[in-house]
């Protein structure tokens, strides 16, 4: 099939090339571009019909011509998948960047990955333990989950990423989590980060890296995060792996996919980024969970950056709406000095419900998480109030309030890079810090966890 | 021009046929696997195609063929408990055929084609009938007949009539022209199915949740959006009404949203009991679910598979629900394929036709006189998705023009954990006079008035918090402070409802009335206590007020309540007294 190689260019437009009459070509086919001066690039089609082949090149069209040659390779985008895959390095493309070997290939797979039967899933009802106080308590990070960071430039995001990459661990089992770290557009000194991190702890071992840098093409971009899914799902439901997915950042995936959609003259939706980004990012996010008759499963941690802070941007607010829940970060809390700055009170998770409790976490999870949520969210609303009238014109409970909001964000959200809190100590935590209210201003809490576990009864 | 043609193009779902002798809306099968896809523009030669299913790897040159019918979903016993996708195949039947992931160019039938139904024969040899009459019933379900109807347009006399067991293909009646009638018929999903007339609603969906029955009802056979942005409880608020509300027949359309939510109702479902009839949830069921990833074509299908199925048991004289979580999904789809198509954009990239869609599918509800004469509804209530929970967009523009009960989810309440986080400042139903007169007749001759002085009250809290939040709530007169007091139980008694807790989860609207009387009983005693001499604080505190509000957690809680609020007055009184 392949073999044929075309020099019917008529146009070139950012990083798309069009043909004239070729033979018929594939939807999505692979295509090899070679440049007059020898050079390789590689390239997939966007659009075929009998007269004209749009074909988008990953790598820019620095230096195409019209004398370039096409060659269509006469198969769709595969990743060529092997247990050899953990413990390496890639490029964007999927090609080995460790200096390594090629990848020996059990088998292919298809990146697009196709949507998993909602008949074949399986409810995820793990608890993973980050051992970060804020997240184990307030928004439980459950296996299978799709659980985005949302945070901005100049917030270490990537820090809170790496300690739950070090930490994560199944209470109920010992069984282990290996890592699938996927960079799009981040800068040199960021990978550098996490690739010295993860060899430090000795992670490496046990994780696939897929890099693109902010200097590799942008288009690149687009198929990057689909070849880690596509490794993740081929660990997790050929090997029973349990797969953390780390991708940062997906704000430069979006921009990537603004610029193809730019190219193509593409009617834009909001702020100019395209009318499917919505189907777009699900067919990456839907790519997590678990399925029944599988032992592997797939959990993903996106990172992406709200550009000017906003969460109503396109891009945190569709992630919004596909993942479930979301992990905020706070420029304020960050100002005042606290790690992990995680503002609890936008932050979500939608599978914690259904996973706390007596047979996970502990019996009084849900009720103190509840009550340490509504404390904090009231002290917060007082500051504002505090800031007007002052606070001696408070009574009794919203002083007490006050002053727990302080210490929420004093002892609980503060702790340090490597401090890894079980969750009993975090819960412990909890009701020493809520012992501080009067138990009669604390509505949200059982009166059987009263009795079992506020210090004043425990004694 | 024959009925096959070949591929000219291939965009994504978009694909171009040329030489094929197609209709608007045929269906067709694409390419070597025979992919499903909709015939949606014609261009002299040229058929533009959406297909159902992923087009990578489909090339220039291979084969289309056209099926000559437009797309149809297969009505028959057998819907009820099943969960399909955008078109109509059962998922449980796409795993056995393709395992874990959804791959193409299978095809799986709506309706078990092997499985024997007991019909039951309720017309006889000699009858005449038309379109829309029922001749039979199979009990599909413990607490379902499912009526076997004469297809629309379809009329004559019964020469031969039988009961027994039968496949949904097989015939149970023939006419005196020779027409076999099965069980099983099709419907083409674009087109409305035919009824007698329209009315207008007089009878309230009950739907078991406070803030929505009591003050902003929905009529059986209306028409609710529910916008929010993300996090606000849109689903949860869908599924309840899925849950608990009083229809006879529930239509989930899961539309382009999360598949774990998806298996969340599928593993929740058959657990729950419908507390209208105690029997398992599932039962008065059919799910569609086409998640976010699933082709787009399919999503823009879905909403169009789950009416007509809602709209074939209204024709056999139930009330049926249908839920659409979110239009805003379909939307986009619509969205997506007309961009595909470079159609000349509306507003914000939606095609021009977006307003005109969203009317068609709404106007598609309704309370109906059947063909055969009884009366049947369907109920649509649409969650829509705004960008940024800004409701000035086109999809939430479009639906509030059509739907006339709105009920708004808001990002705070949710925040503040007040769930329902529905607005009920922004939020309205323009049922409450035609539904009125059920409320009097069923329920109390003064309930519009208590619904009146109760939504007042919240008007009355909003403009006074306004000045809490400047001087403190210290600084109001005292009958101001009750008022607050008063506008806080409603809030937390009333208007808070806990959609996982047994019991609170679901509110008769006998109950409900009877919670809002106590709420009003406690502003008038306090106020005449306030007057007596009795301090706010001790008034107010009167333990018998928070186990009147704490008891409704509690089983036999209808019988208990007037008890408990001759408690409270007591209490109020004697509070009075002690100063």
């Amino acid at each position: 099939m392949a073999g044929k190689e075309y020099r019917t260019i008529t146009d070139v437009k950012g990083p798309l090339v069009f043909l004239n009459k070729t033979e018929p070509v594939a939807f999505g086919e692979i295509v090899e571009l070679r440049l007059t001066d020898g050079s390789m690039k590689n390239g997939q089609v966007l659009d075929t019909s009998d007269d004209l082949v749009v074909v988008q090149v990953f790598e820019g069209t620095a230096g195409v011509d019209r004398t370039t040659g096409v060659k269509f390779l006469g198969d769709v985008f595969k990743l060529p998948v092997s247990n050899d895959l953990v413990g390496r390095i890639l490029d964007g493309a999927g090609r080995p960047r460790d200096g390594g070997p090629e990848i020996i290939a059990d088998g292919k797979a298809d990146i697009i990955g196709a949507a998993i039967n909602p008949y074949a899933r399986q409810s995820p009802h793990d608890f993973i333990q980050t051992g970060i106080s804020a997240i184990d308590c307030c928004t439980t990070l459950v296996r299978g989950q799709k659980l985005p960071i949302f945070s901005a430039s100049g917030l270490p995001h990537n820090d809170i990423a790496l300690q739950i990459a070090r930490q994560a661990k199944l209470t109920a089992s010992d069984e282990q989590f290996i890592v699938v770290f996927c960079a799009m557009g981040i800068t040199a000194e960021e990978y550098n980060f996490f690739r010295s991190d993860l060899e430090r702890t000795g992670a490496l071992e046990n994780a696939v890296l897929f890099v693109n840098l902010a200097d590799d093409p942008a288009v690149e971009r687009l198929i990057t995060p689909r070849l880690a899914l596509t490794a993740a799902e081929y660990l997790a439901f050929e090997h029973d792996y349990h797969v953390l997915v780390i991708y940062t950042d997906v704000t430069n995936y979006c921009d990537a996919l603004r610029q193809i959609g730019a190219a193509r003259e593409e009617v834009p939706g909001r702020r100019g980024y395209p009318g499917y980004m919505y189907t777009d990012l699900a067919m990456l996010y839907e790519r997590a969970g678990l399925v029944k008759g599988k032992k592997g499963s797939i959990t993903q941690f996106p990172i992406l950056t709200m550009p000017g802070d906003d969460i109503t941007h396109p891009i945190p607010d569709l992630s919004g709406y596909i993942t479930e829940g979301q992990i905020v970060i706070s420029r304020e809390l960050h100002g005042s000095g606290i790690y992990p700055p995680i503002n609890v009170l936008p932050s979500l998770s939608r599978l914690m419900g259904g996973t706390i409790g007596e047979k996970t976490t502990r019996e009084d999870h849900k009720s103190v998480s509840d009550q340490m949520y509504a404390a904090y969210a009231q002290g917060r609303e007082l500051r504002g109030l505090v800031a007007i009238v002052g606070e001696d014109a408070l009574n009794e409970r919203d002083k007490q309030l006050l002053s727990f909001s302080g210490l929420f964000e004093d002892k609980f959200l503060r702790q340090g890079r490597y401090e890894d809190r079980s969750i009993d100590e975090t819960l412990d935590l909890c009701w020493e810090l809520m012992s501080t209210i009067e138990t009669k201003y604390l509505v949200r809490l059982d009166q059987q966890w009263i009795d079992k576990y506020h210090p004043d009864n425990k004694e | 021009m024959s009925k096959n043609g070949q591929i000219y193009r291939i965009s994504g779902p978009v694909v171009t046929a040329i030489g094929l002798n197609a209709k608007m809306y045929d269906v067709v099968r694409v390419g070597d696997e025979g992919l499903m896809g909709e015939v949606i523009e014609l261009h002299g030669e040229k058929a533009v195609i959406q297909v159902y299913e992923d087009t990578s790897g489909v090339r220039p040159g291979e084969p289309v063929t056209n099926t000559g019918q437009t797309l149809s979903v297969q009505l028959g016993p057998g819907l009820l408990t099943q969960i399909y996708d955008g078109i109509q195949r059962p998922l449980p039947i796409l795993l056995e055929k393709m395992g874990t992931f959804i791959t193409r160019g299978v095809d799986a039938d709506g309706l078990d084609q092997e499985k024997k139904w007991t019909f039951e024969p309720t017309a006889k040899k000699g009858d005449k009938v038309e379109g829309g009459h029922v001749v039979g019933t199979v009990q599909e379900t413990e607490t379902i007949a499912h009526k076997i109807m004469i297809p629309p347009n379809t009329s004559g006399t019964i020469k031969s009539i039988k009961g027994g067991d039968f496949t949904v293909s097989e015939t149970v009646c023939v006419l005196d022209d020779g027409t076999e009638i099965a069980m099983m018929q099709r419907w083409p999903v674009r087109a409305p199915r035919p009824f007698k007339q329209k009315y207008a609603p007089d009878t309230p969906l009950v739907t078991g949740m406070r803030i929505l029955d009591f003050l902003f009802p929905l009529a059986k056979g209306g028409a609710a959006g529910i916008p929010g942005p993300f996090g606000s409880g849109k689903t949860v608020t869908q599924q309840s009404l899925a849950k608990f509300s009083d229809a006879q027949i529930v239509v989930y359309i899961g539309c382009g949203e999360r598949g774990n939510e998806m298996t969340e109702v599928l593993d929740e479902f058959p657990e729950l009991i419908d507390p209208n009839t105690g029997k398992p949830l599932m039962n008065r069921t059919v799910m569609i679910a086409n998640t976010s990833n699933m082709p787009v074509a399919a999503r823009e299908a879905s909403v169009y598979t789950g009416i007509t199925i809602a709209e074939y048991f209204r024709d056999m004289g139930y009330d049926v629900a249908l839920m659409a979580d979110s239009t805003s999904r379909w939307a986009e789809a619509m969205r997506e394929i007309s961009s595909r198509l470079e159609e000349m954009p509306g507003e914000e990239g939606y095609p021009a036709y977006l307003s005109s869609r969203l009317a068609e599918f709404y106007e598609r509800a309704g309370r109906v006189e059947t063909l055969e004469g009884e009366d049947g509804s369907v109920t649509v209530i649409g969650a829509v998705s705004p960008p940024g929970g800004d409701i000035s967009e086109p999809v939430s523009q479009g639906t509030l023009r059509i739907v006339k009960v709105f009920w708004g989810l808001d990002a705070p309440l949710a925040r503040q954990r007040h769930f329902p986080a529905i607005n009920w400042l922004n939020s309205y139903s323009l049922y409450p006079q035609s539904l009125d007169q059920w409320f009097k007749d069923n329920i109390a001759a003064d309930f519009p008035e208590v619904r009146t002085e109760i939504s007042s009250l919240l008007q009355v809290e909003a403009e006074l918090q306004e000045i809490v939040q400047l001087v403190g709530s210290d600084a109001l007169p005292v009958d101001q402070q009750l008022t607050l007091e008063v506008a806080r139980m409603i809030r937390e008694y009333f208007l808070q409802q806990n959609a996982f807790h047994e019991i609170d989860a679901f509110t008769g609207v006998q109950q409900q009335y009877l919670m809002a009387k106590a709420i009003l009983t406690f502003q008038s005693e306090a106020k005449n206590a306030i007057e007596a001499g009795g301090m706010l604080e001790d008034v107010v505190n009167v333990p018998a007020r928070s186990n009147l509000m704490r008891s409704r957690f509690e089983d036999n809680y209808l019988d208990r309540i007037e008890g408990l609020v001759a408690d409270m007055t007591k209490e109020i009184a004697a509070a009075a007294e002690e100063n």
